[in-house]
């Protein structure tokens, strides 16, 4: 196939995409002939003519169902909102670093690069298969064993079949698998952030491979893999698959690691460790919030205007009304608004919307992201009392908001109160002791934290042998 | 009035603190700085070349006490920074001609 036929080709289907979205075109053609017929000594090229070769979709389009250019734009932004939830991971790495000490930034920056690679790597290894059998269940509506992703497509109409509509309106099966691909990375970063500051390097990395690589495509399989859950459990874009199984595996991991030395003092006193960024913090959560219009927009799994602009909407209005809950929840308890449970609360908000951003309203999201930022708070605040150390609050965000987020739906979404709770609670617990028993195996096998001393000059010269702020610093 | 500057391990600063505060000493200024003794450093790697990094971070505890308190105030500070382990500082004594409150202009012990 000639480049340049590829190309005038794409900006063809584009051009057809485009008149199809912009309404004023009658007023142009006007125009356009208006010039041709002022200007007859100049000679006007016209528009692209019809191509001697057809492009490679072109080709195999014929016959299949629907319409090229909406098959286009739907798949177009299925990869758009795979790009963006690839970029909640330079959030997570703000925030995570923002919100833990100068000394262990580089180890949290290194647990950061290292999941999101590996989850990928893994998922196309393994994960997605294992998440959507089709009819290939190994105990039939619980697990399948996964596979490779295909290596390709030949020309054959059966293979050709996953580059068209054949395999879904909204996306090829390289979109597919991209898109869940980049939602896998983010349930495991979640446990990252959990454990910060004090888990051993290597026993981290095999534990969180393990967990992404086998116990999130089992889960996901229950719902969006066609599994027992997927009769009547509504879970839009995850607040169970992806968040309270990303919450459930990190406490799990934090009960077998232990909390930070000096964290909790005789007495019931609780010191605080401080962050030693809130300009970063802040930036983390600012993008985390620009990837989820991806991860709740691509969600609805086309381009389908009503839909899509709708899940735009309650994302931001929950996001926003759990923000502003948070910060008026912990003004009222703590005597100060504090930024950090601010952006908790944000966060909360968002994985509060995430299981019903298609079906629940403006106004309920509203309450639902609202009641999110409440909880978070006091949950971040409960896990500290009875010694569960999280320096960031993830359990609280992902986990306590994602079982909230999906039994919302149950009240002002789609789904039934009792189907929502079964398929939450499950789903945590299964995360939950999953973590648990890879953690204390590994803990058993490689041991889990760092020494005492490791500890107390920073995991970035004892894991890394660099420090991320070589030079004199402002703040510790 | 002696002043004590004391160099310490950085996570060893609250039980510095708490012990000094236990004798009535409550005033003390803190720097976070960057030394080294007979510790000397350790070796690093930066994109595959390694380097030396001699000084490491500690915290310096300057605290002004009256003549009275000097040897409780340095049994305190030894006996609560000793880890036993390398690296744990010194502390230094010098004298002291003169001290004042500024908001109040009270001089000598009763400034400190």
């Amino acid at each position: 196939m000639k480049k340049t036929t590829l190309i005038k080709s794409g900006i063809a289907a584009l051009a057809m995409a485009a008149s199809g979205l912009f309404i004023p075109t009658p007023v142009f053609a006007q125009e356009a002939a208006a010039v041709v017929a002022e200007s007859a000594t100049v000679v006007v090229e016209t528009p692209a003519t019809p191509q001697e070769e057809p492009s490679p979709v072109e080709k195999y389009w014929d016959g299949k169902t629907g319409d090229l250019a909406m098959f286009t734009v739907n798949n177009l932004w299925i990869c758009i909102a795979a790009a963006l939830v690839f970029l909640m991971h330079l959030g997570f790495s703000c925030v995570e670093t923002g919100l833990t000490q100068s000394k262990n930034t580089t180890n949290i920056l290194f647990k950061n690069v290292f999941i999101v690679c590996m989850g990928l790597l893994a998922y196309a290894a393994y994960g997605f298969n294992s998440m959507y059998p089709g009819d290939n269940w190994t105990l039939s509506g619980f697990f399948a064993m996964g596979s490779p992703i295909a290596a390709g497509f030949t020309e054959a109409d059966a293979q050709v079949a996953n580059l068209t509509s054949e395999y879904n309106a909204g996306y090829t099966y390289w979109g597919d698998f991209i898109f869940q691909a980049m939602f896998a990375a983010t349930a495991a970063t979640i446990i990252s952030g959990a454990v910060a500051e004090r888990i051993k390097l290597g026993p981290f990395m095999i534990a969180s491979t393990i967990i992404v690589a086998f116990a999130y495509p089992i889960t996901g399989s229950w719902e969006w893999g066609g599994g027992w859950l997927s009769e009547n459990f509504i879970d839009f874009a995850g607040s169970s698959l992806v968040h309270a199984f990303g919450g459930y595996a990190a406490l799990a991991a934090v009960i077998v690691l232990g909390p930070r030395l000096g964290k909790y003092l005789p007495g019931g006193k609780i010191k605080p460790i401080l962050g030693h960024s809130m300009p970063l913090a802040t930036i983390g959560v600012f993008l985390l919030f620009v990837g989820w219009f991806g991860f709740n927009g691509g969600s609805v799994l086309s381009a389908d205007a009503p839909l899509v602009s709708l899940v735009f909407v309650t994302t931001a209005l929950a996001g926003a009304a759990g923000g502003v809950a948070a910060a008026f929840t912990s003004w009222a308890l703590l005597k100060k608004p504090d930024l950090s449970m601010s952006l908790n609360g944000m966060l909360a908000g968002l994985v509060g919307i995430t299981a019903g951003a298609d079906s629940i309203a403006p106004w309920p999201a509203v309450l639902v992201g609202a009641i999110s930022g409440v909880l978070v708070v006091f949950s971040v605040l409960f896990f500290d009392k009875i010694k569960i150390d999280d320096p960031v609050g993830a359990i609280s965000v992902h986990g306590i908001c994602g079982n909230w987020g999906t039994i919302a739906v149950g009240i002002f979404g789609g789904g039934t109160f009792m189907t929502q709770l079964i398929g939450t609670v499950s789903i945590s617990v299964f995360a939950f002791v999953f973590s648990l028993i890879t953690f204390l195996v590994v803990k058993a096998i490689f041991g889990l934290r760092v020494s005492a001393e490791e500890e107390e000059g920073g995991l970035d010269i004892g894991e890394h042998g660099q420090e991320a702020y070589p030079d004199f610093v402002p703040n510790k | 009035m002696k002043k004590i500057e004391a160099i310490i391990k950085p996570f060893k600063l609250e039980e510095v603190k708490e012990a000094l505060a236990d004798l009535g000493i409550e005033g003390m200024t803190v720097s976070e700085v960057k030394g080294f003794g007979r510790q000397k450093g350790h070796t690093e790697i930066y994109r595959g070349s390694e380097y030396t990094v001699d000084f490491l971070p500690k915290i310096k505890i300057e605290v002004v006490v009256a003549d009275s308190t000097l040897d409780g105030a340095l049994s305190a500070i030894v006996k609560s920074a000793k880890t036993g382990k390398i690296g744990d500082g010194k502390v230094f004594v010098s004298p002291v001609d003169e001290a004042i409150r500024i908001r109040t202009d009270e001089t000598g012990d009763k400034a400190i």
